[in-house]
């Protein structure tokens, strides 16, 4: 080791401040985003921006929540988006679980087909699926309805879902299932006593993965939607753009509660998220 | 359901450890638990591209829409698209846009991995945990919030190019207008995306980093090999396989970048339109919708990232991850 040398506190100095900017600069937007929420309107336009509000206030949150934006309330925009998301999560969460079994326990033809797959309609462009999509559900007579979004949702989340929840039922012992079942317990049972509660950290990841899928969702519900009060938050944003000027007050508390969440859960599952993005790519 | 039914079903006397597992006799079982999703993705993903393809040489507008047949056109919206300057002009900020916000994302997303493994334990983790929230905040959100950054009037970025001294930046910062041309809209779509994607590059580059056995990097001091050196001869070819993917995964996000431009700089605003934007907005953005000609646009966009997709297909094999 080194230890003493001689500009190795000034090494560390410099690292340890680079790494403060680092910080600074990818807090910022968001930090400045949440303040701006607190401010009063005088001094978001004021001539010279302060870092913190001055004069805190929640009038812009108290006309988010409380006010009603275009027809309806900020709750039923939420009630949507949240209604929405939790319909995503679990059917999306049921189907990466048997198809993630399935590729993790099973060798069968079709298998590498089928991750293939998995990469391949991850890489598509889903702003050009919207054209067809659209027409779909037209002729479906599920435009303008949230089941029909659920729908559009569910197929975008599968995918990376299976990716992300192969490792955790691989990284499950096999010989823990053999042995319930020389116990004696049928496959379902083995499944719900031994695999699920194993599988169980890996399926909140993937949950919350799908969640923000759903929730994040902007140019879909953009498109597919017509009737305001079964708009999603991300839509609701919308409404405050006015052709007289945005009202960034309320625009950043609206945006400060729509992100703090995703944020919030994000943080929560992030290692995984990093592990199923790049699953083997490390190995080298 | 766990293919249990084997074990139980072996006579009882045999050993059952004397041999190797069994190998899994391919059956119903997982058809079945795959069946499901290769039936929603093929409803959700693979029937509309296939109509993309189709409808890219169809007219699909009002009366379509209305219920009558589509009108085959053949390869009219192709010949339309591609004579047409505006079609080459959003051609060129696609790729020009990705060739720049890959590359910043990249070197910059990569400088962060390399600092956060030098790091101490503690600061690094705070500073990966910052970096996180970029991350993290959705496409929509960090689009306004940029817009209001640099936005025109109480922005953030105008009144502090205004501080400095007009020798380094010029004068009149106060209340320039960022989206006015397609320039300056794509300099802060850039700042936004990059600032969005370095920590995915920064967390990955790190992991790999952390698989990197230290006593090659004790050899190389040894030997006298300098930061830059040994950057180049040992961290980028253990990372090159990570490198590849992260390439691959930039330049599909970035090709297709929508959200943040539509949130930006909005489909009234036609010159400054990439091909995912210019195919919505033929598609949706009128009072006389033109499906097909939003399909053929897509469709371009679609079979540049289907190449690029066969790459990282090919990468992911010979990696061994789908096996």
């Amino acid at each position: 080791m080194t230890v003493g040398r001689p500009g190795r506190v000034v090494r560390k100095i410099i690292l340890n401040g680079t790494g403060l900017l680092v910080f600074a600069v990818a807090v910022f937007p968001v930090f400045w985003m949440a303040s701006t929420a607190f401010k009063p309107n005088t001094e978001i336009f004021s001539t010279t921006p302060k870092p913190l509000p001055l004069d805190p206030t929640l009038e812009h949150f108290d006309f988010v929540l409380n006010g009603r934006i275009a027809e309806v309330s900020f709750w039923e925009y939420f009630r949507n988006s949240a209604l929405l998301a939790v319909v995503t999560v679990l059917v999306s969460s049921l189907l990466a679980l048997t198809a993630a079994t399935a590729v993790a326990r099973f060798r069968f033809r079709f298998r590498t087909t089928f991750l293939i797959m998995l990469i391949v309609v991850q890489m598509v462009p889903l702003e050009a699926l919207v054209i067809p999509l659209f027409l779909d559900l037209k002729s479906l007579n599920l435009l303008n309805s949230l089941g029909g979004l659920a729908l559009v949702y569910i197929g975008f989340a599968v995918p990376f879902a299976i990716w992300m929840l192969r490792g955790f039922v691989a990284a499950v012992p096999r010989e823990l299932e053999e042995a319930a079942a020389i116990d004696g317990a049928g496959p379902v049972r083995t499944f719900f006593t031994v695999l699920l509660p194993l599988v169980a950290p890996g399926l909140v990841a993937t949950s919350i993965f799908s969640f923000i899928t759903a929730w994040n969702e902007f140019i879909f519900a953009y498109t597919f939607l017509n009737d305001q009060d079964k708009y999603t938050l991300p839509i609701m944003l919308q409404f405050f753009f006015g052709r007289s000027g945005n009202a960034w007050g309320p625009i950043m508390a609206a945006s400060t509660l729509l992100t703090i969440p995703v944020i919030a859960f994000f943080l929560l599952v992030q290692r995984r998220m990093v592990s199923g993005l790049t699953a083997g790519a490390v190995k080298g | 359901m766990l293919d249990t039914a084997p074990a139980v079903r072996r006579p009882p006397g045999r050993r059952s450890s004397g041999r190797a597992r069994p190998r899994r006799r391919p059956h119903l079982g997982p058809y079945l638990l795959i069946a499901p999703t290769v039936a929603v993705i093929a409803v959700l993903m693979f029937w509309p591209m296939i109509q993309i393809g189709i409808m890219s040489f169809q007219k699909v507008g009002n009366r379509q829409l209305r219920g009558e047949p589509a009108e085959q056109v053949g390869t009219e919206n192709f010949e339309k698209i591609l004579g047409d300057p505006f079609f080459w002009q959003t051609v060129k900020h696609t790729v020009l846009f990705a060739v720049v916000a890959v590359s910043l994302t990249l070197v910059v997303g990569t400088l962060v991995g390399l600092l956060l493994n030098k790091l101490g334990k503690r600061m690094s983790a705070f500073v990966a945990g910052g970096v996180m929230i970029a991350w993290a905040t959705p496409p929509v959100t960090a689009a306004i919030i940029f817009s209001w950054l640099f936005g025109s009037t109480g922005g953030l970025v105008n009144w502090a190019l205004d501080l400095l001294p007009d020798a380094l930046v010029g004068g009149g910062w106060s209340d320039h207008n960022w989206f006015a041309t397609p320039l300056s809209t794509y300099t802060v779509l850039t700042v936004c995306v990059v600032w969005q994607a370095c920590p995915f590059i920064a967390v990955s580059v790190l992991a790999g980093l952390k698989s990197i056995p230290g006593e090659l990097y004790e050899a190389a001091r040894v030997d006298g090999s300098g930061p830059w050196r040994t950057f180049w001869s040992i961290t980028y070819p253990m990372l090159k396989p990570i490198f590849l993917v992260l390439l691959v995964m930039s330049i599909i996000w970035d090709f297709k970048v929508f959200t943040q431009l539509f949130i930006m700089s909005g489909m009234a605003n036609r010159d400054a339109f990439n091909l995912s934007l210019y195919a919505y907005s033929e598609a949706f953005g009128s009072l006389n919708p033109k499906l097909g000609m939003g399909s053929a646009i897509a469709l371009v966009l679609t079979m540049i990232l289907l190449v690029v997709t066969a790459l990282y297909v090919r990468v992911m094999v010979r990696q061994g991850e789908t096996e």
